[in-house]
C-alpha cells in the first residue's frame, strides 16, 4: 500500500502543475498586471509610474509564460509563471499582492471554518444515516412516505432561506444565542450552535435521501434476507449487516470531502461572521489578487487529490476485498 | 453495538440535539445572569465601549499607504497629522492637532527673496511651511521602542529562533515610548516618496514638494534603514520640535494635506522593527501593527474577525471643544467642553459581511451605531408630510436618526473627445443640455436611493466653499426657479435643444433612425437591470436610443484611459474642503486620455482652465466666489457632466450615545463620542430576555408527531420472521 500511495502522490505533482498553468492563463486572460495594479493602488491619482513601480515591486513586470528577451534558462524562470509558482510546490504561498502573508493568513483562517465545518458534518452524518434507517426501517409505510416528503420539502428550500429563518427565529426572536460572531476556544461554542444546526438541518433532505437509497439497496440482498431467517430483528439487521456493508459508498462521500473541510462555507461564514477561509478564495478574487488566487486554488486541488487517497485507503479498511497494489 | 445505536437513534430528531446543544452552550450563561445571545464578554457590560462594525477588511494600515474611507476609520484614532478639523464648527475649518499653531506660510520669489502674504501668485517661486509641535506628546507603548539598560533597543536585533517563536505583536513582552520630534514628521515625508512605500499621493506630491522627486530616485535602490539619513531638500529639521516643508509654487490647499494621515509622524524605530526578515512572515508589518500617538492603539488586529482599539495611556492632554456653531449648545453638544478626550476606553470593530445580522444585532443593542441597509430602509425610517421621521419600533427604543449630505458628487460624464457626445460645437452643447435634462436624477434619487441623495446643481458638494444654495445656486440649463424651489425644465426643453442640436426628435439625419448612444456601465449583474431600464427610459423620452455596453471593472478602466467610451457615471469624494479639488476633475491638463489625470470625461475649455488656475491659488473671500460661480457657469453651459447628486448619509444611534455630529472631513471622531454604558447595560437586558415557550411547544408538537412512529417501531421490531419476509417481499416488489 506504501507504493500505491507514493505513486498516486507523485501522480498528483503533473496534475497540480497543470491546474497551475490552467489557473494562471484563465487568471491572466480575465485580468491584466495593469489591471491588478490598478485595483490595487485604489481608485484615486493612479498615474501609469504608480502602476509600473507596483508591477516592479510585486514582480509583474515580467513576460507571463515565456521570456523572449532573456537568454538560456531564464527565458523560463524570469516569467511571472515560474516566479509565482515554484514556491507553491514547496508550500511557500508568499505574500498576498495587497502585502499579506498567505501562509499564516490560511494558517490563522482554517482552524474557525474547520470548527464550523467538522460539527456539521459529524453530526450531519449521524443525523441523516439515523433518519435513512428509520425511513428505511418503517419502508412501505407512512411514515416513509411522509419523510419522503419531508426530505424533498426540505431540499427544495435554499440554504440562505435556513440561515436567515434561523437567524431570525433563533437568534432574533427567542434570543437563545448571538446573531452572529466568533470567538477564540471554547467561547466559540456559543457563536457556533446556530449555524452547526441551521447546516445539518439544510442538509437533511438531501441526505436522508441519499443514505435511504444505498440502504434501500442493501437490504434487499439475499445476505439480509437469510439475517431475518436467522431470527435477528429488523434493527439488528440493519446495524449489524445493512450499514456496515453500504459503508463503501458513505466513505466515498464523506472522506473524500474532509480535507476540504479546511476550506469552508462561504455562504454560513458571510452570515455568522465566522473568519474562516470561506470566503478567502471569493475576497481574491474580487481584488484580484493574483497571490491569493494562485495559492488557494493549489491548497484546494491537493486537498482534493488527498481526499481522493484517503477515499481510497479507507476502502480497505471496511472492505477487506479491495487491495491497494 | 446495535442497541446502544438502536437507543441512540430511537428518538431521533434534530430539537433533541439542539435543545442539548443549547443547555450545554447556554446554561453557563444562566448561571452567571449574562444574555444569552450577548456576543461579548459580561464584564466589558458596564464599560465605556464603543460597538462598532465594518463590511471590509482594510487592505493597509499604513498612513502613507491607506487612502481609502475603511482604512481611516481605524488609523485616524492611532495617528496624528498635525492639523485636523474642527469637530463642530462649519464650514469645515481646520486647527492645530499636534502643533502649537496652525503653520506659518512664507512666500518667496525665484531669487528667493521674502513676499508678501498677499503677493501676486504668478511670482511665487516658493511657499515654506514651519510647523512647530507641542513637547511632551508621546506615542504609544510598542515593542519598537523598547529598551534595555544599557540604552539598546531590545527587539531591534531579532534572531529567528525568537521571530519563530512569535504569532502577532503582543508577544514581545516588553513596551516603550519616547517623545514625539519633528524628524518623526520628517521621516514619514521621505517614506511617502520612497518608491518602495507605494504611497498613493507620491506622484501628487512630486509635483509640490520641493526635492521629493530627487529623493525618490536616490532611494529607490536604498534600503528602508537609509532614509533617516538621505536628505530631502524641501523638507527640512529645524529644531526638537520644529520643521519646515518647501512648496513649489502657492498651494494653499496643501494645509489640507496636513489634515491627512499621510502626514502623520513615523517613528524611524518602527521601520527598524518591523523590517526585520522574518516578521513579515507572520504578517507583522507596520502595514498591520500602526505605532501612532493618537487617543487609540490597536490593541488586537484580526481583519477577518475584530479590531480592537484601546486608549492610549501615553496620550497627551487634549480637551473637547468649547465653542461650536450656533445651535449647538442647545443640542448638547457642548455639555462635555473643555473635558479630556476621548471618553471611550475601547473600541471593539466586529467583521460583519452580511447587512441583516448587522442590523438585527444593532436593533438588539449589541452595536451603537448603523447605516440603513436597503432591505431594512422601511423598518427604519418613514415618509411623512414633515419629511424623514423614523419609525415608531425605532423611537420606542431611542434610536436616533442622523442625516448629512455627503461631500461627494455621483455624475454622469461625457466623453468629450468622442464625435458625438463631445466637443466644443454648439450642436454637441446642445445634445447634452438635452440629455441633462432628459435624465431626472429626482426620479433616480427617490427609486433607487430611497431619497437619499440631493440632486447636483453644479460641480461642488454642499458643505464646501463655492456651493450656493436658493436660486443663486440653481443650474439655469436644467432647472427654473419655481415657488422658491428648483423644478427640472420641462421635456419639451429639451426635445427643443435635440432638435436644434441636429436630431428632430432624436433622429439622427444622417441614418434616418433614432440616434444610437452608447452607455458604457460596470453593471453587469441581473439586480442592474432596472436601473439600466431607467437609462433607456430616459434617453428614450427624446427619441435617442440607449445601448448598455456592459463590461467588467478592468475592461471599463481600459476603456475610460483609451477614451473609448461615450457615456458613463463616475463619482468623487472630496479629499479636502476645497472647490479646488472638485474642478480639477474638469482641468483640461488633468485629462485621462492623455495625462492619465482624474478628468474622465476629458472636457477642455481653455476659458475654465484659465479660470482654474486663478482660483486654485486663492484664499476663500468674494473674489474667489465670483471666480468660482463664472467656472459653474461654464460648465453648466458646456455640460460635460450630467451633474447628479450629492449621496445623504443616515446614521442610526442609540440613546445612550451623545456628542454626535456628522462631519464628513474628520476621520478622528470617536475622541469625542460619549457612551452611557449603565443605561446600555439595562435596555439591552430588557431587549435580550430569551424566549423559551415556542421550543417547548415546538418539543411537544414533535413528541405527538413521533408518538405513532414509535409505536409502530415497537411493533415492527417485535414482528415474526414471517411477517418481516413479508414486508420484504412487498418492498422488492
Amino acid at each position: 500500500m506504501i507504493y500505491y500511495i507514493i505513486r498516486r502522490l507523485l501522480y498528483a505533482v503533473p496534475i497540480l502543475l497543470g491546474i497551475n498553468v490552467l489557473t494562471f492563463v484563465l487568471f491572466f486572460v480575465v485580468n491584466s498586471p495593469n489591471d491588478m495594479a490598478r485595483m490595487q493602488l485604489g481608485l484615486k491619482h493612479v498615474t501609469p509610474q504608480a502602476i509600473q513601480n507596483w508591477k516592479q515591486q510585486h514582480g509583474y513586470d515580467k513576460p507571463l509564460l515565456w521570456n523572449e528577451k532573456a537568454k538560456g534558462g531564464d527565458k523560463l524562470t524570469e516569467t511571472i509563471f515560474y516566479r509565482k509558482t515554484v514556491g507553491l510546490f514547496l508550500f511557500r504561498f508568499g505574500v498576498s499582492d495587497s502585502g499579506r502573508n498567505i501562509g499564516a493568513d490560511i494558517r490563522q483562517r482554517m482552524w474557525p471554518s474547520l470548527a464550523l465545518a467538522l460539527p456539521t458534518l459529524a453530526v450531519g452524518l449521524l443525523v441523516n444515516i439515523g433518519f435513512a434507517l428509520l425511513m428505511v426501517l418503517f419502508r412501505g409505510s407512512y411514515l416513509e412516505f411522509g419523510g419522503l416528503v419531508l426530505c424533498v420539502i426540505l431540499m427544495s428550500i435554499s440554504s440562505l432561506f435556513y440561515i436567515i429563518g434561523g437567524q431570525f427565529a433563533i437568534g432574533k426572536l427567542m434570543k437563545l444565542v448571538p446573531i452572529s460572531g466568533y470567538d477564540e476556544g471554547f467561547g466559540a461554542f456559543k457563536f457556533l450552535i446556530l449555524p452547526v444546526v441551521i447546516g445539518v438541518v439544510s442538509g437533511i433532505g438531501s441526505g436522508v435521501r441519499w443514505y435511504r437509497t444505498l440502504f434501500l439497496e442493501e437490504v434487499g440482498k439475499d445476505y439480509v434476507r437469510t439475517a431475518r431467517a436467522k431470527g435477528l430483528t429488523e434493527t439488528q439487521a440493519l446495524f449489524r449487516h445493512v450499514l456496515p456493508n453500504a459503508m463503501i459508498p458513505i466513505l466515498t462521500g464523506v472522506v473524500v470531502v474532509l480535507p476540504l473541510l479546511f476550506m469552508g462555507s462561504l455562504i454560513m461564514e458571510s452570515f455568522f461572521g465566522i473568519p474562516g477561509l470561506g470566503s478567502y478564495t471569493i475576497d481574491a478574487i474580487n481584488s484580484q489578487d493574483f497571490a491569493m488566487v494562485r495559492a488557494m486554488v493549489f491548497l484546494g486541488s491537493i486537498l482534493y487529490v488527498l481526499g481522493l487517497l484517503l477515499t481510497d485507503v479507507s476502502y480497505t479498511l471496511v472492505d477487506p476485498r479491495v487491495r491497494l497494489s | 453495538m446495535s442497541s446502544l445505536l438502536s437507543s441512540k437513534f430511537r428518538p431521533a430528531g434534530v430539537l433533541p440535539f439542539v435543545l442539548f446543544c443549547l443547555a450545554v452552550a447556554l446554561i453557563p450563561a444562566g448561571c452567571t445572569g449574562a444574555l444569552w445571545n450577548d456576543p461579548y464578554p459580561p464584564e466589558d457590560d458596564k464599560q465605556a465601549v464603543l460597538y462598532q462594525s465594518f463590511a471590509e477588511r482594510p487592505k493597509h494600515l499604513d498612513p502613507a499607504v491607506a487612502y481609502s474611507e475603511n482604512e481611516y476609520a481605524f488609523i485616524a484614532q492611532i495617528y496624528e497629522p498635525p492639523l485636523q478639523y474642527h469637530y463642530l464648527k462649519r464650514p469645515y475649518q481646520l486647527v492645530p492637532l499636534t502643533v502649537t499653531r496652525l503653520p506659518e506660510i512664507t512666500y518667496y520669489d525665484r531669487q528667493g527673496q521674502k513676499l508678501a502674504p498677499d503677493a501676486n501668485p504668478q511670482g511665487i517661486a516658493y511657499s515654506d511651511y514651519l510647523l512647530e509641535i507641542k513637547p511632551g506628546i508621546r506615542f504609544q507603548p510598542h515593542p519598537a521602542f523598547a529598551q534595555d539598560q544599557g540604552g539598546q533597543y531590545r527587539y531591534h536585533q531579532l534572531d529567528s529562533g525568537k521571530i519563530d517563536s512569535l504569532s502577532t505583536l503582543s508577544d514581545f513582552a516588553e513596551t516603550g515610548t519616547r517623545e514625539l520630534t519633528a524628524d518623526d514628521y520628517v521621516y514619514q515625508i521621505k517614506r511617502l516618496a520612497y518608491p518602495k512605500t507605494q504611497s498613493p499621493i507620491a506622484e501628487i506630491m512630486k509635483g509640490y514638494i520641493v526635492g521629493f522627486d530627487e529623493f525618490a530616485r536616490q532611494s529607490a535602490d536604498k534600503p528602508r534603514t537609509a532614509l533617516r539619513t538621505l536628505p530631502m531638500s524641501g523638507v527640512e529639521v529645524l529644531g526638537r520640535y520644529r520643521y519646515k516643508i518647501r512648496i513649489k509654487g502657492k498651494y494653499p490647499q496643501f494645509s489640507y494635506w496636513l489634515a491627512m494621515p499621510f502626514f502623520a509622524p513615523m517613528p524611524w524605530e518602527a521601520d527598524a522593527f518591523y523590517g526585520q526578515p522574518g516578521l513579515d512572515d507572520k504578517n507583522v508589518t507596520l502595514d498591520w501593527y500602526p505605532v501612532g500617538s493618537g487617543p487609540y492603539y490597536l490593541a488586537e488586529n484580526n481583519p477577518n474577525r475584530r479590531m480592537l482599539l484601546l486608549k492610549n495611556p501615553n496620550f497627551h492632554p487634549e480637551s473637547y471643544p468649547v465653542e461650536g456653531e450656533p445651535g449647538d449648545a442647545e443640542k448638547g453638544l457642548l455639555k462635555d467642553a473643555g473635558k479630556p478626550l476621548p471618553f471611550i476606553d475601547k473600541v471593539v470593530f466586529t467583521l460583519e459581511k452580511e447587512t441583516i445580522p448587522s442590523w438585527s444585532k444593532f436593533l438588539q443593542g449589541y452595536y451603537d451605531a448603523s447605516g440603513i441597509a436597503s432591505d431594512s430602509f422601511d423598518q427604519a425610517v418613514q415618509f411623512t408630510g414633515g419629511g424623514i421621521t423614523l419609525t415608531d419600533s425605532l423611537k420606542e427604543k431611542g434610536i436616533r436618526l442622523q442625516t448629512s449630505v455627503e461631500t461627494s458628487i455621483f455624475y454622469m460624464g461625457f466623453n468629450m473627445l468622442d464625435a458625438t457626445v463631445g466637443g466644443d460645437s454648439e450642436m454637441s452643447r446642445k445634445l447634452r443640455q438635452a440629455i441633462a435634462i432628459a435624465v431626472d436624477y429626482e426620479e433616480f434619487i427617490a427609486i433607487f436611493r430611497n431619497e437619499r441623495g440631493v440632486p447636483a446643481q453644479g460641480a461642488i458638494p454642499p458643505g464646501i466653499f463655492g456651493n450656493e444654495s436658493g436660486e443663486a445656486g440653481v443650474n439655469r440649463y436644467v432647472y427654473d426657479w419655481n415657488n422658491g424651489k428648483p423644478q427640472r425644465k420641462s421635456i419639451e426643453a429639451a426635445r427643443r435643444l435635440i432638435a436644434e442640436a441636429g436630431y428632430p426628435n432624436g433622429i439622427d439625419p444622417k441614418t434616418k433612425a433614432p440616434l444610437i448612444l452608447y452607455f458604457d456601465t460596470v453593471a453587469t449583474n441581473a439586480d442592474d437591470k432596472p436601473l439600466m431600464n431607467w437609462y433607456r427610459k430616459q434617453f428614450q423620452k427624446l427619441g435617442i436610443q440607449l445601448v448598455i455596453r456592459a463590461t467588467d471593472y478592468n475592461r471599463f478602466q481600459q476603456k475610460m484611459s483609451s477614451g473609448n467610451a461615450q457615456i458613463f457615471t463616475w463619482g468623487w469624494n472630496a479629499d479636502y474642503p476645497d472647490p479646488e479639488n472638485f474642478f480639477s476633475l474638469l482641468y483640461g491638463p488633468n485629462g485621462k486620455v492623455k495625462q492619465s489625470g482624474e478628468n474622465a470625461g476629458n472636457y477642455r475649455n481653455p476659458e475654465f482652465d484659465h479660470l482654474f488656475e486663478q482660483m486654485r491659488n486663492m484664499e476663500n473671500g468674494r473674489l474667489r466666489l465670483e471666480i468660482i460661480r463664472q467656472m459653474q457657469e461654464i460648465i453648466r453651459r458646456d455640460a460635460p457632466w450630467v451633474f447628479g447628486f450629492h449621496p445623504k448619509t443616515f446614521s442610526l444611534y442609540h440613546g445612550w450615545t451623545s456628542n454626535l455630529k456628522p462631519n464628513l472631513m474628520a476621520n478622528n471622531r470617536t475622541k469625542y463620542i460619549r457612551i452611557d454604558p449603565v443605561q446600555r447595560a439595562e435596555l439591552r437586558k430588557q431587549w435580550n430576555r430569551p424566549v423559551l415557550w415556542p421550543l417547548a411547544i415546538g418539543g411537544a408538537v414533535l413528541i405527538l408527531l413521533l408518538m405513532p412512529a414509535v409505536s409502530a417501531y415497537r411493533r415492527r421490531t417485535h414482528r415474526p420472521v414471517s411477517d418481516a419476509l413479508k414486508i420484504q417481499t412487498e418492498a422488492t416488489r
